[in-house]
């Protein structure tokens, strides 16, 4: 009879399980109710979590990653919808600014990051005990410039609105990685195209290359 | 280019003039000169001193203003790049081109080409994306103040894990190079065996008891002494009551005699 008794008692202990795990879901349901009312902008969404949990997962994963995570990898991760994911960072980005906190969430090269905030540089570099140093030269700046706005873009074409050999700078750049090679131009030659990487929107801080501002806008500030 | 082959020797503020020729020292001007990044560069430099208009560039002055930095640079053994010497050709050919009478047979209502029109285009089109590089260094600048969490360790970060033959074979190679020089010697030596060689190896680690790898890779004069010796380390472990021990990850690699069958 043994065997018999050990199966009733796992019935019920499935069965008193799913009693607990229904409870819990009430509960979780009803907080989540009220975060929400909290949260009056927050959409509608089917989601097997919460709008709270969400926004949790969201800020570890963003947190962890190397790069600024796209809302797509986001996604995919965490099985949701994109505007879900869309939801969670805004909702993110509110609670940081909401309670004034040292970090933000950026959009950079098309994905989330985590960072510091610009006011804070000061005391950051005080404990890092960095300085902040100019990284590229003016040549490199000015190539960087040009290849920013005319990408895909030879060396001659290059040379042509410098006015100088920019090999050097050219190889600082991919060194750098700022810069990537964008295959051959169908020209004499088959010269070597070039143009600006996703780090490049990295350490200038640009959602995309639309962020630039338009080079016809330079026209007033010089001369 | 001067700063180009040395591009972080030298500092900038976008917020000055990029160059002020008022050095008091010959080094001072040094710098400063080498802070132009290409002829434009100087060009509208000098326009801009002279304060003349850019659609209106007095060409025989600045062709003299510009000659005179040339040599300038010259007199401070700065090596004048190619691209500053094909600017001032260029000038030289505007300013002439503007010296030499009409030709009287063209007809009046033909407008002559302006000289400077192809140079005052391609300054204004220079000076947008000098302006650009500025914004981007002012972007730069921004973003230094903003800070990122360091690195998390994973199995992509982990050296140890990512650590493979390829490193080993890296430092050989470096002591192939280094021997390089000696192998035009080699037809002088004598070769030694693979069998000379072990008994050579088998000698060291028995006097020697421990014997560093590199220190005896280190030893040998010729490419090929290099590669006999690597063999017979291979050989010698694979026979011999020899072991090959490694402290640490990455650290140096001994060989060592292995007494009585204890081991290590």
């Amino acid at each position: 009879m043994e065997p018999e008794t050990e199966i009733e008692t796992e019935i019920e202990a499935e069965v008193e399980t799913d009693a607990e795990t229904e409870v819990e879901a009430e509960i979780e349901t009803k907080a989540e109710a009220e975060v929400e009312a909290e949260i009056e902008a927050a959409p509608e969404r089917q989601s097997a979590r919460g709008m709270a949990e969400l926004v949790a997962i969201v800020e570890a994963l963003i947190f962890v990653a190397d790069e600024p995570i796209t809302t797509k990898l986001l996604a995919e991760v965490l099985e949701e919808d994109r505007d879900a994911i869309d939801a969670a960072v805004t909702e993110l980005q509110k609670e940081y600014e909401g309670r004034e906190s040292g970090l933000q969430i950026r959009e950079i090269a098309g994905g989330w990051q985590l960072a510091t905030r610009t006011e804070l540089h000061e005391d950051v570099r005080k404990f890092l005990k960095t300085r902040p140093s100019a990284k590229l030269s003016l040549a490199s700046l000015e190539t960087l410039a040009v290849i920013a706005y005319k990408q895909p873009v030879t060396v001659p074409e290059i040379l042509e609105i410098r006015g100088v050999q920019s090999a050097s700078a050219i190889k600082t750049l991919l060194e750098k990685r700022l810069i990537v090679t964008k295959g051959h131009k169908e020209t004499v030659g088959r010269p070597m195209q070039y143009g600006t990487s996703k780090e490049f929107l990295i350490q200038f801080g640009l959602k995309d290359l639309t962020e630039l501002p338009s080079i016809e806008d330079f026209e007033d500030l010089a001369g | 280019m001067q700063e180009e082959q040395q591009p972080e020797q030298y500092t900038f503020d976008f917020h000055k003039e990029t160059a002020e020729i008022s050095a008091g020292s010959s080094d001072e001007l040094k710098l400063k000169l080498g802070e132009f990044a290409g002829p434009l560069d100087l060009l509208l430099f000098l326009i801009r001193q002279e304060q003349a208009n850019i659609f209106d560039i007095p060409i025989a002055k600045i062709t003299d203003e510009y000659v005179k930095y040339i040599r300038l640079m010259k007199s401070l053994d700065i090596a004048v790049a190619a691209d500053f010497l094909v600017m001032a050709a260029t000038l030289i050919e505007i300013k002439s081109k503007m010296l030499l009478p009409r030709d009287p047979s063209a007809p009046e209502e033909e407008e002559m080409d302006d000289p400077r029109k192809e140079l005052v285009d391609r300054l204004l089109e220079y000076e947008k994306f000098k302006a650009a590089a500025g914004m981007l260094h002012e972007k730069t600048t921004v973003e230094q103040a903003v800070f990122q969490r360091g690195k998390i360790e994973s199995d992509d970060s982990n050296a140890e894990i990512n650590a493979s033959v390829f490193d080993i074979i890296t430092v050989f190679q470096k002591i192939l190079l280094r021997h390089r020089d000696e192998i035009k010697m080699e037809i002088a030596r004598e070769e030694i065996s693979l069998s000379d060689m072990i008994k050579t190896l088998k000698r060291r680690i028995f006097e020697e008891t421990e014997l560093n790898i590199l220190a005896f890779f280190e030893e040998m004069h010729s490419k090929r002494e290099l590669v006999t010796a690597f063999i017979a380390v291979l050989e010698i472990v694979r026979t011999e009551s020899v072991k090959l021990i490694q402290k640490k990850t990455f650290g140096e690699i001994i060989l060592k005699a292995v007494t009585n069958g204890t081991g290590n």
